[in-house]
This record gives C-alpha cells, sequence and structure tokens, in this order.
C-alpha cells in the first residue's frame, strides 16, 4: 500500500460506455463513436475533471456480433490523437501481445510517449480467441504459451525502449557525429517465439519506460507498473490487492463500474439499460445509486489501493456526474489531486524514471 | 522561357502542381548541423512543420519508414539523422491539430499483419475524416527482418506477390461494411440492432503468402479509403502501381525520364483498364531556392557540402571499401589500399538498391575519375553520391519549369524532399507557392477536404 493518502483516478474511455447498451442512450448518432470529435470530447471532459489517465480498450475484433455497437477505432491511434490536444491527462492504449508485432507495438508505445511529452501507458491485452488470432492467420495459444508470449513482449518492449540511452544524440558538429554509436544498442532479445535485434527506431521516450498496466489475471505483477484487480465488493478488492501485492505489484488500482444518479435515478437508469441488453457481471465492483455514496466507497478502497480504474456504464451520462460531482467531493476531501500541465505520467504517478539498462554506473567524483 | 518539346503529345493548359512533403526523419539529405535545424524528434516540430504545409495548401505529408536504425559496419550509423517516430503513431497525434492536408504513412508489407495495418490505416483516415495515405514498401531483407517474428520468411523475388496481396485483402476489408457508415449503423438508439444485420462481411484469405480471417471494425471515411502511395522504378514496382496505386512516387525528376517513366506507367494503367487520370505521379524532388539564380546555385553548393562533410564523405566510401577508413583524410586522395572482395551488404539501409552490385568495378571507376580530375574523396563523393537537388533557381525559374512538367503530363507535382527543416519548407510556402499561384498551376485555397479530393482523383467504384 502507498503511503501516500489518496488515489488516483483512472477512466476507462471506450467506445459509448462500458454499458453494452450504452449506444442507446448516448444523445447522439451512434455512428459518432467512429470519429475523432467523439475520442476528443471524451478526454477533454476526463482532462478537465482532473483523471489521472484515461484507458482505451481494443479488440483485434468487433466490440459485438453487431446487436450491439461493432465498431471501434484503433486504440493506439485514439491515444495519439488526443496527445496533441491534452497536456496533463495520461493516455493508455490497450495494444495486445498475441495480435501485433513485438517492434512495432513498442515503437508506437515510445511514439505516443514523445508526441504527449511523457504521458504514455500501454494497457497490456493478450488476446487469444480463435476469432482474434485468425486475423493473422494463428492458432489460439496454450496457457503456457500464451503466459510466456506475454511475459516475452513485456520483457522485448522494455528492453527496446532502453536500447537508445538518454544522451545518444549528441549532434557533435566539430566530429561531425549526430549519434554517440556506444550509447544505441543491439538489444539482442530472444523469447519462446520470436527474437529482436534492435535497436528501436525511435529514440528513448520521455518516461524512459512508458507506465505499463496489466489485469491480475494476466499475472505479471512483477513485470507491470500498475496491476488493476476485481472483486465483487471492497473486501474482496482488499484481498486482490493483497494478493497482487505479494506477487510484487508495485501499484494497484481497483476496477470499478458506476451508474450514476442523473437526470433520472441511476437504480431506474440500469432498469432501462437492462432492459435493451442485461449487463453481465465481470466481477467488478458495480456501484449503483448517488455520486456520494461512490466517494463514500472510493474512501474506503484507498485503504486498500493506490487508485481506481472507472467504468462508467453511459460516458456521456456518468462523465459528466463524476466531473461535476464525484471528483470535486474527493480533492475536497484531500483524497485526489489532478495532475498538473507538462508532467509527466510517471511523475504524476510518483513512479520513479527507470535508470537505462545500458547505461553505464554514474562514477562517483567525491 | 520553356519550349514545347516534341516527345510529349500532350499539353494541359489547365494542369495542376500537387505538391506533398517527404520527411524521411534520418538520412544524410537532412542537415543537423546548422544552428536553425529544429529538434527532429519534437513533436513541435512535426506540428510546425504540417501547419505550415497547410498554410501552402499542400495536398499531403508524408513520413518515411525504416524498420533498422541504419548501420555502418555493425554499429549505429553516428554522422546522420536518426530516431524516428512510428508513422502512423505521429500522424494520428497530427491529424488532431490540422484540417485538410493528407497524411500519408509508409508502411511495409513483409513486416506488417494484414489485417491489423488495415485497421490502423483505417482509424487513421476515420479521425482525420478522410485525409489518410498509404505508401506501400515492400521492404524484405533478413537484416531488417531481425526485428520481427519472421524475419527473411520472404523470397525477394515474391515480394511484389505479397504486397498484391496484402493490399488487395486491405481493400477488401476497407470496403467490407456494406454501404458505409450509413448504411450499416443505426440513425438511432431506439434501432433494433448497432448494425443492420448482415451488413458487415468477414474477409478471409488463404494463400501461402496471405492467411486471415478477419471482420472489419470500421466503415471507409469519406474518401472511401486511405489513398495508396506506390514507390519503385522497378518493373514489379511500376507494376503494383499500376494495378493498386492512386499515387506513384519515381526517382525520375529529369525531365526527359519524367516524360518517359509517365508513359511507360500510363500505358500499363490501360492494360488494367485504368483511366490516365487514376494516377497521379509525384517524383521525389529536391528543390534550393535564391532570389537571384546565383544565390541559388551558392546555396546549393552550401547544402552539398553540408550533407556531404569530411566524415560522410569517409563513411561513404567506408561502405565500399568494407573496412576501417578512418586514418584517411577526407581532403586528400582515395585509400592506396585495395578494398574487401565481399559485395556490399545490400542490409544496411544506407545505399541505394543500384549501387550495391559490381562494386569493384565501381571503385575502379572511381579512382580513374578521381586521378583525370585530382579529386580528393570529399570531392569524389560529392560528385558521386546521390543527393543533388534537382531543382535549384529563383522561385520564378522553378515555377516555369513545373508548370512545363505538368502541362505536358510528365508529372503531376512533386514530393519533396526537405533538406533543412523547418527554413528550406518555409521558403517554399512562402516564395515558391506564390509563384506557381501567379502562373495558375496551384490552388488558391482548398476546394475539398479529403486527400483523393486534393489530388483530384476519380471518385472510387463503391
Amino acid at each position: 500500500m502507498s503511503d501516500r493518502a489518496g488515489l488516483f483516478l483512472a477512466l476507462d474511455a471506450d467506445g459509448d460506455g462500458a454499458h453494452p447498451a450504452a449506444w442507446r442512450f448516448s444523445g447522439r448518432p451512434p455512428a459518432a463513436v467512429l470519429g475523432g470529435r467523439a475520442v476528443r470530447e471524451v478526454v477533454a471532459t476526463a482532462e478537465g475533471a482532473g483523471f489521472t489517465l484515461v484507458t482505451f480498450a481494443d479488440s483485434p475484433v468487433p466490440p459485438s456480433s453487431g446487436l450491439e455497437a461493432a465498431g471501434r477505432l484503433e486504440a493506439g491511434t485514439r491515444a495519439a490523437f488526443v496527445s496533441t490536444l491534452t497536456d496533463r491527462i495520461g493516455l493508455a492504449p490497450t495494444l495486445h501481445v498475441t495480435s501485433t508485432e513485438p517492434f512495432h507495438l513498442a515503437t508506437q508505445l515510445a511514439g505516443l510517449d514523445h508526441a504527449s511529452k511523457g504521458r504514455a501507458a500501454w494497457v497490456v491485452g493478450a488476446a487469444n480467441s480463435a476469432a482474434e488470432l485468425a486475423t493473422i492467420g494463428a492458432q489460439p495459444l496454450g496457457a503456457d504459451a500464451l503466459r510466456r508470449e506475454i511475459t516475452d513482449v513485456i520483457d522485448a518492449a522494455r528492453a527496446l525502449w532502453d536500447s537508445w540511452e538518454d544522451d545518444a544524440v549528441v549532434k557533435d558538429v566539430a566530429t561531425g557525429r549526430y549519434l554517440d554509436p556506444d550509447k544505441v544498442h543491439h538489444v539482442d532479445f530472444a523469447g519462446a517465439a520470436f527474437t529482436i535485434t534492435g535497436p528501436l527506431i525511435t529514440p528513448r521516450p520521455p518516461q524512459g519506460q512508458v507506465v505499463v498496466l496489466a489485469v491480475d489475471e494476466l499475472d505479471v505483477a512483477d513485470r507491470a507498473d500498475i496491476v488493476l484487480v476485481s472483486g465483487s465488493d471492497a473486501a474482496a478488492v482488499a484481498a486482490a490487492a493483497t494478493r497482487a501485492r505479494a506477487a510484487g505489484a508495485g501499484m494497484v488500482f481497483a476496477e470499478v463500474e458506476v451508474v450514476l444518479d442523473a437526470a433520472e435515478p441511476a437504480t431506474s437508469r440500469l432498469a432501462r439499460l437492462a432492459e435493451a441488453t442485461p449487463w453481465p457481471a465481470a466481477g467488478r465492483v458495480r456501484h449503483v445509486g448517488s455520486p456520494a455514496a461512490l466517494v463514500e466507497l472510493l474512501r474506503r478502497l484507498a485503504d486498500a489501493v493506490d487508485g481506481v480504474r472507472l467504468h462508467p456504464a453511459v460516458l456521456a451520462v456518468d462523465l459528466p456526474v463524476l466531473a461535476e460531482h464525484v471528483l470535486p467531493a474527493l480533492a475536497a476531501a484531500g483524497l485526489h489531486r489532478g495532475p498538473r500541465a507538462g508532467d509527466t505520467l510517471r511523475s504524476t504517478l510518483g513512479l520513479p524514471r527507470p535508470v537505462n539498462r545500458f547505461a553505464a554506473p554514474a562514477t562517483t567524483n567525491a | 522561357m520553356t519550349t514545347e518539346r516534341p516527345s510529349s503529345t500532350e499539353y494541359d493548359p489547365n494542369a495542376q502542381v500537387h505538391l506533398g512533403v517527404f520527411q524521411t526523419g534520418v538520412g544524410p539529405q537532412l542537415i543537423w548541423a546548422d544552428p536553425s535545424s529544429a529538434p527532429h524528434m519534437a513533436i513541435e516540430t512535426f506540428v510546425g512543420v504540417v501547419q505550415l504545409l497547410e498554410r501552402g495548401l499542400f495536398d499531403a505529408f508524408f513520413l518515411g519508414e525504416g524498420l533498422r536504425v541504419r548501420e555502418n559496419r555493425g554499429r549505429a550509423y553516428d554522422l546522420d539523422v536518426a530516431g524516428r517516430p512510428d508513422a502512423i503513431t505521429q500522424l494520428s497525434a497530427l491529424a488532431a491539430v490540422t484540417e485538410r492536408i493528407g497524411l500519408v504513412a509508409t508502411q511495409n508489407t513483409t513486416y506488417n499483419f494484414p489485417a491489423d495495418l488495415a485497421r490502423r490505416l483505417a482509424s487513421l483516415d476515420l479521425l482525420s475524416d478522410g485525409r489518410a495515405g498509404w505508401n506501400i514498401v515492400t521492404t524484405d531483407n533478413a537484416w531488417t527482418g531481425a526485428n520481427f517474428r519472421h524475419g527473411g520468411w520472404l523470397e525477394h523475388e515474391r515480394r511484389y506477390e505479397r504486397a498484391g496481396q496484402f493490399v488487395e485483402a486491405a481493400k477488401a476489408l476497407w470496403g467490407s461494411w456494406d454501404g458505409g457508415i450509413d448504411g450499416v449503423v443505426a440513425a438511432a438508439g431506439d434501432a433494433k440492432s448497432w448494425a443492420r444485420p448482415g451488413s458487415i462481411t468477414p474477409v478471409e484469405r488463404h494463400t501461402d503468402l496471405v492467411e486471415l480471417r478477419a471482420t472489419a471494425t470500421l466503415p471507409a471515411s469519406r474518401q472511401g479509403r486511405p489513398v495508396l502511395f506506390q514507390a519503385g522504378d522497378s518493373d514489379g514496382g511500376r507494376d503494383l502501381a499500376a494495378r493498386h496505386a492512386d499515387v506513384v512516387f519515381s526517382a525520375n525528376t529529369e525531365y526527359d525520364k519524367a516524360l518517359a517513366y509517365a508513359q511507360d506507367v500510363r500505358a500499363r494503367l490501360a492494360r488494367y483498364g485504368r483511366s490516365p487520370d487514376s494516377l497521379r505521379i509525384l517524383p521525389g524532388a529536391g528543390v534550393v531556392l535564391g532570389d537571384t539564380p546565383a544565390e541559388a546555385q551558392e546555396r546549393a553548393r552550401w547544402v552539398r557540402s553540408e550533407q556531404m562533410s569530411g566524415p560522410r564523405a569517409v563513411a561513404f566510401f567506408e561502405q565500399y571499401w568494407g573496412t576501417d577508413l578512418s586514418a584517411y583524410d577526407p581532403d586528400g586522395p582515395l585509400p592506396d589500399i585495395e578494398p574487401s572482395e565481399a559485395e556490399l551488404d545490400p542490409s544496411r539501409g544506407t545505399l541505394r538498391i543500384d549501387q550495391r552490385n559490381g562494386k569493384l568495378a565501381t571503385i575502379a571507376r572511381w579512382r580513374e575519375l578521381a586521378e583525370q580530375r585530382n579529386l580528393s574523396m570529399r570531392e569524389l563523393a560529392l560528385e558521386v553520391a546521390p543527393g543533388h537537388p534537382p531543382f535549384v533557381g529563383t522561385p520564378a525559374q522553378i515555377a516555369d519549369e513545373w508548370a512545363h512538367y505538368v502541362r505536358t503530363r510528365a508529372v503531376d507535382g512533386f514530393n519533396l524532399l526537405p533538406h533543412l527543416i523547418p527554413s528550406s519548407l518555409e521558403d517554399i510556402v512562402e516564395k515558391l507557392v506564390p509563384a506557381l499561384q501567379e502562373r495558375g498551376v496551384y490552388r488558391t485555397e482548398y476546394t475539398g477536404t479529403t486527400l483523393r479530393e486534393h489530388l483530384a482523383l476519380p471518385p472510387l467504384d463503391v
């Protein structure tokens, strides 16, 4: 548990919201979700409200068969699109280790970190259904191979992010050298299913290492910066957080679904959503009720976790309530402080900028 | 004053110059040592350039691709600008701060998965509201492949075959939402379903080069699909362009070669049943401007000498000699030692393809030339290394020349290779663009919003 009192707040900003029927209640044409404006607006609202970061869910296949939303912009491009429109909020796309090239994945995230000046994060995805893997002409992996692929791709990305030392670009006019070749390294990564020589084509990300988030189920607490845990109530969340920390997690965020009182009470909103489509339980805390009660829940969770990731049922309805009532109340109670303009995500989170594995140890001239 | 040349049978008085900028991001043509050179990885530099070009009413901004850091004798090549962002990521960031200019990503068909790349390009196309382009390249060498899951898997001779199947699968995915966004997605939240049942068709390909089964998560953008660019002067490259591309890059900037190239490519178009106007020809070109012809020539000499510094001249010859030449003075004669027997490594990324074979004969030729004209290593490198900007002159001179090129259908415009960012582009926007406008060969405002419209390409068959 962090010695810092309070909570970091992440927002999952996918589509029209976490509820499968969210598209029916967004007050805009359903197709709007496939344009830049929708992405721009939701992230601007989240940044204005003081969220620490936004996450963008993704999959190589459509989010539904068509009864609900079947369209989705790729997460990395959505995050990049808002990088030049924001100056403090963290941007965390889901990229899948199984259905992409690890080298491209590491490059895309490094590029996002440069474009956002140090606000990139990566939600590790491990798509492994037959349909998802068929998009690259492959078969699902067995449990052991999948686990190995996840750790290999994280390790490869982390090695590639270090492959340029911070001071590799020297621009020495006298010798005509743009870079110091001793500070740009082959990584010679050898995983079970792939190898990568390196270096990355992109200089080291401003944060040194992009912030890595992974859900508990991926079992990479020792490799992630933030582990996302689920539990159906506060006690279950606390138990999951304890287990994640024992497994090596540095920071732990709890997953929380929210349906809030708005113009219409939360319970009747949820009933109308459920009438259209049921919302299957994902084993997460689900708060259905008033903003004040949500503040109370988050206050209790703050004893067990460093942050929460909120999954609003309908972004168009719940996000304004979070912005107007929940975040200000948390701030007033000293439980949350939004990031400051120009800060990197690491500095907002209080995470140190990692030393480069290839850098020679600093010599002390005492 | 230009004269009509007999070799062109066409004259279009209304022809327009289409301009793009090809920002390779790395390489010897970019001058970095000058104090006016902007930090080349900073997002502000990219935002500044792309907004400048939009003010200059350019059709497109291109990012290059190189999937391995260039090397010289096994170590990162240290004399050129190096380090670049992921193209689609960077262009998505730039889409948010621009409204009209096209955004073109160079992306490889050997070391990408077709459905994954098609989806990322479609996302850029929708986020930019119809301004995305894809410059298709087929880099297949094992040296680059060492960064990928299946390095060196593709036989060199089959790279265009893979590219053709890859592009065809991407086009199928982009067209798989029947009737586009309006034909698929419900108009309001009270509809029975989000998507009209049966309106999205999965795409399957099962060949030895492309294997996938995917359902597109995105509809076509307002321009129908990303505009397809293709470079490649080889027979396979020209053929791929004639079959699939909307715009072709070429290296032919010299008038007669440009015209011959255009005629060849248009003949190929006809073979595939495409109209001559369905493919725009934009050669890559460097431009050096001056207020007087003499000033332009002087400036071009300065650009070349910055591009070919002493250490670069030594490194240039090291690639041919295959050995360390750092003990040699770039202002002295060519090394007297014999080069290694080994042919040039084709995978270093610093040599053009046509320079990779027959190096001993090349070196013998250079020795003769250096002896005859008493050239130092650096002087010889300036003479024989590629990179001479083809267009050097006053804005009026170059505008006259380009007007002749486009009116006689030798080219449809140029893809400019800047040597100094941002000042070489500022000169073009502030001085050359007005000169082109005065001659009636350049737009005075954007008349469309999509890249396809800027290029005046015919609408896609639906």
